[in-house]
């Protein structure tokens, strides 16, 4: 089992190309989810419990499921497709941003849960307490809420980006296995065991095993850490 | 001079209709048993309720609409300083930043004399420096105190600031709200249902139920009625307002002017003619028919009876005596008072055994 130099070379571009898609998803995730995270954790209107449930279907879905209807969407013919068509964009299906976009969705509850629990947890007292202190609901939010729930909002970036890393079924769906664009490291796994190369294929794997482990481990002794510390607000 | 405050606000389960003169300046106390709406009343005052949450509202501070029909002052914008009854630190900043927080966001912020003086008044210069959770509970809710008062508020609110705190904390924060009374220049409304604070603290009393004021006015004479006196506490007491006479006798005794008598006690530490309060429990109230010889009792009153209650389950009746203008009230057995055959009108002798200095 032994590897070559030039099967480095091979593993650089997905390596690389893997990296970039998982950290502009986790950024795109962290603004978009923050409202949704915010709204969910706030509201007592009755389309929490549906608007709740479309975040959390990525964890119940068949990859491939979610792939499918955004490889439609995005197609020529599909709602985002017209739009990107018009606007002169061609259409996202086998690009990189389509790639960003399918993962958006995919890793979306695992950046959206972890705040909307950390802001649930704090509760209404701290914005109350800032606007009693003259302070506007923005300037509250930046200065109360986001470094109270900050625990939350590091816990959902580190699980955005390690879901997104291990994403397979819907980048095979949406952006195919097209090398420096779509193939990153969990296809190129796939390709390697189609090809019988295993000692590639075991090469990867591991890696992957060994990245999961270290992030796990991470927001696991970071979250020991803060209930030990006893944060105020249960946090 | 005086403010009004007028509050009109529907919610789902219940309503709030309050219409407030208040002092401009002393501590006025909102009394009532819990779920009458004291804390409702407060968040409302300060904006603190969700708009879902009431049907319509109408809220007037002075000449400043905070809440009508078609406006809604929010929060930050109201002049007020709001205390609350749990920790209110934010713990992600230290006794400074918190202290600066609301000062950052006013527009004439104090002076660094003004803001000392706060300081120095709840004593907190030596906690500027740590983070809430190094704080006692006592500290905790000083801090926030002073964090309300420097924000130059126009009202003051405290919803139950001592509620959380063990009575050692509590005679703590008391005496520093005793000294902040004396320089509060603004209106404090304080949440309570504890009676020993508010007799001691307020100027003014509100007594709430179901979201209804029953009565209002200053506690002189909303305590002279003994029917409400008596509905906030399980011991029937009095609530006498005195002046020191003098503040040691040759005997060591202390004299307290009540107006229509002078009334003497075991030495106190206080100054002379310094204005103080005194809780005269009916317990320690007996009475007899004839002026009292050669009795060790410091305190005998000529009193005329006003009203005998039917007696307790327990044999006890409480007899409503006046001396002068001054309504006290003694308990005494059913016994004694079918053997003394005491009536309304009897001029009796009141034996005062104890009394105690609130203020």
């Amino acid at each position: 089992m032994s590897l070559s130099e030039s099967d480095f070379v091979a593993f650089w571009p997905a390596f690389w190309l893997t990296f970039r898609i998982a950290s502009v998803t986790t950024l795109l995730l962290l603004i978009i989810g923050t409202p949704i995270a915010l709204w969910l954790a706030r509201t007592n209107s009755r389309w929490k419990g549906p608007i709740g449930a479309i975040v959390a279907l990525p964890l119940v879905l068949p990859p491939t499921v979610l792939g499918f209807y955004l490889l439609m969407a995005m197609g020529p013919n599909g709602p985002i497709g017209q739009i990107t068509m018009a606007l002169g964009l061609g259409t996202l299906t086998f690009t990189f941003w389509g790639l960003v976009i399918a993962s958006v969705f995919y890793s979306l509850p695992f950046v959206v849960q972890p705040i909307q629990n950390a802001i649930e947890a704090l509760g209404e007292r701290p914005s109350e307490i800032a606007a009693t202190l003259r302070a506007g609901p923005w300037d509250s939010f930046f200065t109360i809420t986001l470094p109270l729930a900050r625990p939350g909002f590091i816990t959902a970036a580190i699980l955005g980006f390690a879901h997104t890393v291990g994403e397979f079924g819907v980048v095979l769906m949406v952006g195919g296995n097209i090398p420096g664009i779509s193939r990153v490291i969990s296809v190129q796994i796939y390709d390697h065991v189609e090809a019988m190369e295993y000692s590639q294929a075991h090469w990867l794997s591991g890696t992957m095993v060994i990245f999961s482990f270290v992030v796990l481990t991470m927001v696991y002794t970071f979250n020991r850490r803060r209930k030990a510390s006893g944060g105020a607000y249960g946090l | 001079m005086a403010f009004n405050l007028r509050l009109d606000i529907s919610y789902p389960e219940f309503t709030l209709d309050v219409d407030l003169v208040l002092p401009a300046h002393g501590i006025t106390a909102i009394f009532g048993p819990s779920g009458s709406g004291k804390t409702s009343l407060l968040r409302a005052i300060a904006g603190l309720h969700k708009k879902t949450l009431y049907k319509k509202g109408q809220i007037q501070f002075h000449d400043q609409i905070w809440q009508s029909d078609t406006t809604f002052l929010p929060t930050y914008k109201r002049p007020i300083g709001y205390v609350f009854q749990d920790s209110s630190l934010f713990a992600h900043l230290t006794i400074q930043q918190n202290l600066d927080y609301g000062q950052k966001r006013i527009d004439n912020p104090l002076t660094p004399h003004e803001r000392d003086h706060i300081i120095d008044l709840l004593d907190i210069a030596h906690l500027l420096a740590r983070y809430p959770d190094k704080l006692s509970g006592g500290e905790r809710q000083r801090v926030a105190i002073a964090r309300a008062l420097l924000l130059r508020p126009q009202l003051l609110l405290m919803d139950e600031p001592m509620a959380s705190l063990d009575f050692a904390r509590k005679s703590e924060i008391l005496r520093f709200l005793e000294r902040l009374k004396s320089t509060l220049k603004i209106p404090l409304l304080y949440v309570s249902h504890n009676v020993e604070e508010v007799t001691r603290l307020a100027d003014h009393l509100i007594i709430l139920d179901q979201g209804k004021v029953q009565q209002q006015g200053p506690i002189q004479e909303v305590m002279a009625n003994h029917k409400i006196l008596n509905s906030m506490s399980d011991e029937p007491f009095t609530l006498l307002f005195g002046t020191v006479m003098t503040a040691r006798t040759e005997h060591n005794l202390t004299e307290v002017d009540l107006g229509d008598a002078l009334i003497r006690m075991p030495h106190h530490e206080v100054k002379k003619h310094a204005e103080i309060r005194l809780h005269l429990y009916a317990r320690d109230v007996s009475i007899t028919l004839s002026r009292p010889k050669k009795t060790s009792v410091l305190n005998i009153f000529e009193c005329q009876i006003e009203t005998i209650e039917t007696p307790t389950e327990n044999g006890q009746c409480l007899i409503h005596l006046r001396l002068k203008d001054t309504r006290i009230q003694a308990r005494v057995s059913a016994y004694s008072c079918a053997e003394l055959t005491l009536q309304p009108g009897t001029k009796v002798y009141a034996q005062i055994k104890a009394v105690s200095i609130v203020q």
